[in-house]
């Protein structure tokens, strides 16, 4: 039997977050109400002129570098020509064949190996507009175009990428770049970041490119993961009974978990490109490049090894909090406070990202500052609170902002580490459960924990657990 | 170089122009000559003549990212009856 690989290739549209659009004053802001934010140029309006806003240019470049690509010393815009209604221009301001950025790479870690996606390019572009199609049967549709005009990236990587969590993890690591590069808030539900895939099967050990498959209107990177798995399988039945791919595009649909063939414009393939006469070309001196290239941010793998290096923290810990730079910064800021960065890294980790995919939220919403933390992670070295406790206080912390040594008066949470009131607890624990300390006698081992748990549980979990063990075994 | 019939209709087509079968051929004939007009350039020796992408002396032009006012909601639909809402209105698209 034929054994299959896959080989993906993904296209992500990143637009940029400046201050105005690419070739106009207009301000590029999401949400705004219909058609305000708008002027003669992204309207179309004959005799403008359109100009190209300096930190488009600066953004491409920073990612570029940050991709590990070569930056053009020469690029130019082109004209993409089509008709549809959210285009006024009938054409789309883009990059042909110079573009800004070639031939870079993203290293991705799966759980077996490293893996090296080539990027094939990154260009400039710019946005359409939105088109809200009529209710029920009107025959009209609605067009926005605060979009129109906003500046984009549009990042192409060779078809390298060989299975679908692959393409999740490219896309994972893209998106942490991107943000630390602060060039992107990248919300796939805002639209903000895009992805298109390309993907076709061939046998494994070979190096041909069979048909391939375009699919489109994935709303998030599980969904581009399903939507592989789920081709994959298609193309798969499809070689099996000897039938042969069609190129086409499929459209995802995230309520069924399934793609199916979806009507394109037009005959796409003809945007006869030709060079925008408005806009200037662009030469790039080394000198400007290396300038943009030493104000880059430290990046996520860069800082990975870092938080191994100095914090002495596993690879896993370490991934996990460089995947965002907010989340990074906040384990930082705790640490910079407090001296045990493992004990702040599972708190963070496990309690505080649980709390944030709960409540969807992103670390710069949450009332739970670096402060709460470390005031909480002293109250329990100084035995104030109990770990268990502290689980509690956390999540109270969480909720309501209020530091730690306030929600542990308000909820009288305090530690009890009263010897004299334990030691009562302990003896009347003890003669309750005669049968017990008679197991632990016999050597079970377990019997302790049960009469640890009877106290715990008579003081609410407040009982200071060392000293209940101190007292239990002094009396048995 | 000569452009065939096909072509023509594919160019209508991408232009969203509907021709007649006389304006086919007239348009055929038309595109032809001109291109063979064009073609006596090709007789030109260019072998030390960069190429070129854009006739001014002119590169690197960019402007600052600040904000200009965009134009009040009149203004934006001052050429058109076809909005509501503050959207344009357009024929229904698929
Ligand atoms: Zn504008």
């Amino acid at each position: 039997m034929v054994e299959y690989e896959a080989v993906i290739g993904l296209e992500v549209h990143v637009e940029l977050r400046t201050k105005t659009k690419a070739f106009c004053s207009c301000p590029n802001e999401f949400g705004s109400e219909p058609n305000s934010n708008v002027c003669p140029i992204c309207l179309a309006m004959p005799g403008t002129l359109p100009v190209l806003n300096k930190s488009l240019l600066e953004y491409g470049i920073r990612t570029g570098l940050a991709l590990n690509c070569e930056i053009a010393h020469f690029c130019k815009f082109d004209r993409k020509n089509y008709f549809y209604p959210d285009l006024p221009k009938a054409y789309q301001l883009s990059q042909s064949d110079f573009p800004l950025c070639l031939h870079g790479y993203l290293d991705v870690e799966t759980d077996l190996e490293t893996r090296r996606i080539r990027i094939n390019r990154v260009h400039m572009e710019e946005d359409a507009g939105k088109l809200v199609h009529g209710e029920g049967n009107a025959d009209y549709s609605l067009v926005d175009l605060n979009r129109g005009g906003v500046p984009l990236l549009e990042i192409v990587t060779e078809p390298d990428i060989r299975t679908p969590e692959e393409a999740r993890l490219y896309l994972e690591n893209l998106k942490a770049i991107i943000q630390y590069l602060g060039v992107s808030d990248c919300k796939m539900e805002e639209g903000s970041l895009r992805c298109d895939a390309n993907i076709s099967l061939r046998p494994v050990g070979t190096d041909i490119l069979n048909t391939k498959v375009e699919i489109k209107n994935m709303n998030s990177f599980r969904a581009v993961q399903r939507a592989l798995e789920g081709e994959i399988e298609r193309q798969h039945g499809l070689y099996e009974t000897g039938e042969s791919i069609i190129q086409q595009t499929r459209g995802w649909d995230d309520v069924t978990g399934t793609t199916s063939l979806m009507r394109t414009k037009e005959e796409a393939a003809d945007y006869r490109y030709f060079p925008d006469p408005d806009l200037v070309p662009i030469h790039l001196t080394s000198e400007l490049v290396e300038s943009i290239r030493k104000g880059l941010p430290e990046l996520p793998a860069a800082r990975k090894e870092r938080f191994m290096d100095d914090f002495g923290l596993p690879a896993y810990d370490a991934g996990v909090l460089t995947s965002s730079r907010e989340l990074a910064d906040y384990f930082e800021k705790c640490v910079s406070d407090y001296h045990d960065p493992k004990k702040v890294s599972n708190w963070v980790m496990v309690e505080f990202l649980r709390l944030l995919n709960t409540h969807n939220m992103e670390v710069r919403d949450a009332k739970l500052t670096p402060s709460h933390l470390v005031e909480m992670l002293q109250l329990m070295d100084q035995g104030t609170i109990s770990g268990k406790i502290a689980k509690t206080v956390f999540e109270e912390m969480f909720a309501t902002g209020k530091k730690a040594g306030i929600v542990v008066e308000e909820k009288g949470l305090l530690q009890i580490s009263d010897e004299s009131k334990l030691a009562e607890m302990v003896e009347a624990v003890l003669s309750a459960h005669p049968e017990v300390v008679e197991d632990y006698r016999k050597g079970k081992g377990k019997a302790l924990g049960f009469l640890v748990g009877q106290v715990m549980k008579q003081t609410r979990g407040k009982a200071n657990p060392q000293m209940v063990n101190k007292l239990l075994l002094e009396r048995i | 170089m000569k452009l065939t019939r096909e072509e023509i209709e594919q160019v209508a087509e991408l232009a969203h122009i509907a021709l007649g079968e006389d304006e086919i051929i007239e348009l055929h004939n038309q595109f032809n000559d001109f291109i063979q007009f064009v073609e006596t350039i090709n007789d030109i020796n260019t072998d030390d003549v960069e190429p070129t992408y854009y006739l001014l002396p002119l590169k690197n032009v960019w402007r600052p990212d600040q904000h200009h006012q965009p134009l009040a909601p009149d203004e934006v639909f001052h050429n058109t009856h076809e909005h509501d809402g503050g959207f344009f209105k357009v024929p229904r698209i698929l």
